[in-house]
């Protein structure tokens, strides 16, 4: 049986009726079309789908819509408003820290929580932040590179 | 050199933006009003003969639209040579592996169409299943196609020059044997696609393909349509490859049920049945026999290979050419013999992955190379430059080496690693290593036997002049082909990157072979950069009439206009100008005409102006058997230094550094070339020291999840060292050559190297796990022991 839930995404509340087995990530590419969460194995490997939920990143495949019930959520189409990018978007293009894309939305967020906690990570510190998300285009080099630039924008 | 605006630079890519914050659409994110989805049935059982299917119980199922089975799909056979055509889009008689297809269902939403799916009743008789190689070619095996009864789909047979010969005057030889294991393409976006007919129009498939040309032949071929009512076209593709370079059942099934039903309708793959398609890098059981003379020079190689090709032939056609042409060179090397057997077994098909057939052998030998080396005395760098080829020589299998920084490339990799300060110094459980490879830029011919060019190009000036749209029916999948051909058909236009609006990856906008053989940059930017001149050229004329000054004593640069001599009075045509777009806000002033005036006027004089260009390479080498495996008009080559440390205790290997010189002939985007080095470079790291697609005794894949297949993560990863070699390729455009795919070649051996250097062992077989270097070392003590 479905049950009524209120979804805050990107600072937008939405109430949806969910059948209680739908993940987050379904709900929010299916139910309210949020497209640029991935999902590269459905099974919490990848992190494709990272999201963040009341400000940790979170597999949203592994976890139902119905468990954040009430949540605050962050997708990678509310890191930046408008045209003007946020520092680690702009740091990623820049950067050349995007081939394929595919790992992108995730990346970002899992770099964007770590800077929100951390404005001056260390290398070893951005590397186990984004320890669970995978890219089979980079080699990570310019990603890691990518985050250290936008430590340094964001500080300015 | 010449100075350029647009290439050589870092222009950050065009698609970046999209994907920085989501907008970027990949074909999983596709839908349509009315759009059904699909779901396959698969076969659970590795060999069997498929007795009876009954559908009825799903085509029951409320919500159910359409099911198809061999019986509605046909049985033309398809595949990636003509040559070697075995697929059907299901299964007919028999299924061959775990995961063939058997069957597929159109629903209204995916639940109904998984559970339809699931109400299908097949009733298989199993039969022997035959997973090694090895076992498959024994007398007596289970004969998996008809036609090949002895299980060997593909053999090869070549010799330059006479190795029997040539050993005989060699001071040392040496035999060694190597095997990898199947790899996996882990990229991160599953196989989606979304078809939708339209009587009158034709099929329309939006697929994450690296090919829209060859799928859109083989759609046509197979479901019998006229190959112009077929398009496909890519969304956003989230990497490929290789296993995305051909037409797969999974398009054709999609295709099908959308003409069947009138609705669009959207398949996708889990990641577990990723694993399953698989057409993957291939399992490679190499047995190598070098010969040398004592100074250290190079004489003759004798290469034996069996290819674990899975059930079916995919690229393997291909592939088994390539494990034998992909050696010789970067050496000079007079004397090669080669011998290749791709044997069917009952798992996912193999086909092309990175370094396409070249990468184990190119492990197995350079690895065989050090081992040389050191039996002679010789320092490992100064063993392959005393061989080394350069621009200019042609390899004895007739590979023309236009260019090659190879030399170039090994030296810069010596100084960029400090080599000299740590060969033989470093401490045990700390080793350093090198290796070099080479790869095609771009394969020779097509996949089908044609003279079509393997790449055309259309550039239309917008007609206020604004704007210049490509139109390139080459396939961006990630690695940046749609920013490399905004940047070529810039500089040769003379506009600003910004000015150009590329469109890609659809078989509207003409031919392009696709993404596939490291070929894009130099082929469709050949026919990209001709379209540009043409449409220049076009442009320059108009100009030349209405000004009275010779097309020569012109120059577009960065937008604007150049006359080559002062004192050009442009201000009739700037007033025209500025009338045609009265209460524009952006009138153009200052000193120089803009092309932006020069495209509006040459619109006004000749309607809307189109540049088009084409490319196929000029005559290549070769006449032999064979000799369309490996020929192209370059060859990028890259040396590597890896530095690791092993634990003496348990085996396990780190790698702290990798120095790599990668030579693209000339870096049209040099954050590009730095991104495929370093990615290349990772995949290879991962080949060697953890991936290893497994099976079970009935054929079914082990570990189908990017959890219990582990890929490198970023704690794996080391910086690199990334150096851009540029030895200007005659045959590229700007002199650009691959780096797609030569820079994972000298990857594996680097890092096999570097594990011999810390630990004074040999690894023949990979991955490079803990457990492995840890027997290796037990098994090493103990034959000290006893001697």
């Amino acid at each position: 049986m479905k049950k009524l839930i209120t979804l805050i995404v990107n600072k937008r509340a939405f109430e949806v009726a969910v059948e209680p087995n739908r993940t987050l990530a379904q709900v929010l590419r299916e139910d309210l079309g949020f497209l640029g969460t991935k999902v590269g194995c459905g099974i919490g490997d990848c992190g494709a789908c990272t999201v963040v939920v009341d400000g940790r990143p979170v597999n949203s495949c592994l976890v139902l819509a119905v468990q954040v019930n009430g949540s605050e959520i962050t997708t990678i189409e509310g890191v930046s408003e408008g045209a003007e990018l946020h520092p680690v978007q702009e740091a990623f293009v820049e950067y050349g820290a995007i081939q394929c894309g595919f790992c992108t939305s995730g990346m970002i967020l899992s770099a964007k929580t770590l800077l929100d906690r951390n404005s001056n990570p260390s290398e070893p510190e951005i590397r186990a932040a984004l320890s669970g998300n995978l890219c089979r285009c980079t080699g990570y080099q310019k990603i890691v590179e990518a985050v250290h630039a936008a430590a340094g924008m964001m500080k300015k | 050199m010449k100075e350029y605006s647009v290439i050589n630079t870092r222009v950050p890519r065009v698609d970046g933006r999209a994907k920085a914050t989501g907008k970027a659409r990949y074909a999983d994110d596709l839908s349509m009003p009315d759009m059904l989805y699909g779901a396959l049935l698969q076969s659970p059982v590795a060999h069997a003969r498929i007795r009876k299917i009954d559908t009825s119980k799903a085509k029951k199922l409320p919500g159910v639209k359409d099911v198809v089975t061999a019986q509605e799909a046909g049985a033309v056979k398809f595949g990636v040579s003509p040559a070697r055509y075995d697929e059907t889009i299901f299964c007919i008689d028999k299924a061959r592996y775990v995961g063939d297809e058997i069957a597929a269902v159109a629903a209204v939403d995916l639940e109904t169409a998984l559970e339809a799916a699931a109400l299908i009743e097949v009733e298989y008789e199993e039969l022997p299943v035959v997973l090694d190689p090895f076992e498959a070619i024994k007398e007596g095996a289970p004969v998996i196609h008809e036609d090949f009864p002895n299980n060997i789909g593909a053999e090869v047979h070549q010799e330059f020059g006479d190795v029997e010969e040539a050993l005989k005057t060699c001071d040392l030889v040496r035999t060694d044997k190597f095997v990898n294991k199947k790899q996996d393409g882990a990229f991160l976006e599953p196989q989606a696609c979304l078809a939708f007919y339209d009587p009158g129009r034709g099929l329309t498939l939006y697929s994450s393909t690296q090919a829209p040309h060859y799928v859109q032949r083989t759609l046509a071929m197979v479901l019998g349509l006229p190959i112009g009512k077929v398009r496909v076209a890519q969304p956003c593709v989230g990497g490929g490859f290789g296993p995305k370079a051909s037409a797969s059942t999974l398009e054709l099934t999609t295709s099908l049920m959308a003409i069947r039903t009138g609705r669009p309708v959207k398949m996708a793959f889990t990641r577990e049945q990723v694993f399953w398609h698989s057409r993957a890098r291939h399992q490679f059981f190499h047995e190598l026999t070098t010969g040398v003379k004592k100074d250290g020079t190079l004489v003759a190689l004798k290469n034996t290979c069996y290819l674990d090709g899975g059930a079916y032939s995919s690229f393997g056609i291909a592939t088994v050419y390539y494990a034998g042409s992909l050696l010789g060179a970067p050496y000079r090397l007079p004397n090669m013999k080669y011998d290749g057997y791709r044997i069917y077994t009952n798992k996912p098909a193999n086909g092309a992955q990175r370094g396409h057939g070249g990468v184990a052998a190119r492990a197995a030998w350079e690895q065989q190379l050090d081992i040389i080396a050191a039996d002679l005395g010789m320092d490992p760098i100064e063993f392959r430059l005393k061989n080394i080829m350069q621009r200019g020589d042609i390899t004895c299998n007739d590979f023309n080496m236009s260019s090659l920084g190879m030399k170039e490339c090994l030296e810069a990799v010596r100084s960029g690693s400090g080599w000299d300060k740590k060969k033989g110094k470093l401490p045990r459980g700390k080793g350093i290593g090198v290796a070099c490879g080479f790869f095609v830029s771009g394969a020779g011919f097509p996949i089908y036997r044609s003279e079509t060019f393997h790449s055309t190009a259309v550039i239309k000036l917008s007609e206020d002049g604004g704007t210049v749209n490509l139109y390139t029916p080459a396939a961006e999948i990630g690695q940046g082909s749609d920013t490399v051909l905004t940047q070529i058909a810039a500089e040769a236009l003379g506009v600003r990157y910004g000015d150009v609006k590329v469109s890609s990856g659809d078989t509207d906008f003409g031919v392009d072979l696709g993404a596939y053989s490291s070929r894009q940059t130099l082929m469709s930017g050949h026919a990209v950069k001709q379209a540009a001149e043409e449409a220049r050229r076009q442009v320059l004329e108009v100009l030349s009439e209405q000004l009275n000054i010779p097309v020569e004593e012109m120059d577009i640069k960065d937008g604007l206009v150049l006359f080559k001599k002062e004192g050009v009075d442009f201000s009739a045509l700037r007033t025209r100008y500025i009338k045609e777009h009265r209460g524009w806000t952006d009138p153009p002033s200052g000193k120089h005409f803009t092309f932006v005036e020069a495209a509006r006027l040459a619109y006004l004089a000749r309607g809307t102006i189109v540049g088009t260009g084409a490319y196929k390479p000029g005559e290549l080498g070769g006449k032999y058997k064979g000799a369309a495996v490996g020929t192209s008009p370059a060859y990028g080559c890259s040396a590597q230094v890896v530095e690791v440390t092993v634990d003496m205790e348990t085996g396990q290997v780190t790698v702290d550094k990798m120095t790599d010189a990668h030579d693209c002939g000339f870096a049209i985007n040099r954050t590009n070339v730095e991104g495929q080095m370093q990615g290349s470079l990772s995949m290879g790291l991962g080949e060697a020291l953890f991936e290893e697609v497994k099976f079970d005794g009935g054929g079914r894949v082990a570990n189908p999840t990017l959890g219990e297949y582990r890929i490198p993560t970023c704690l794996d990863m080391p910086n690199v060292e990334t150096i851009i070699i540029e030895s200007n390729e005659p045959n590229g455009p700007f002199g650009a050559k691959e780096v797609g795919e030569g820079a994972i070649m000298p990857t594996i051996p680097a890092i096999l190297n570097a594990v011999y250097d810390a630990t004074g062992v040999r690894i023949n077989e990979l991955p490079v796990t803990s457990e492995r270097v840890f027997d290796r070392l037990k098994e090493e003590k103990e034959r000290r022991k006893e001697v």
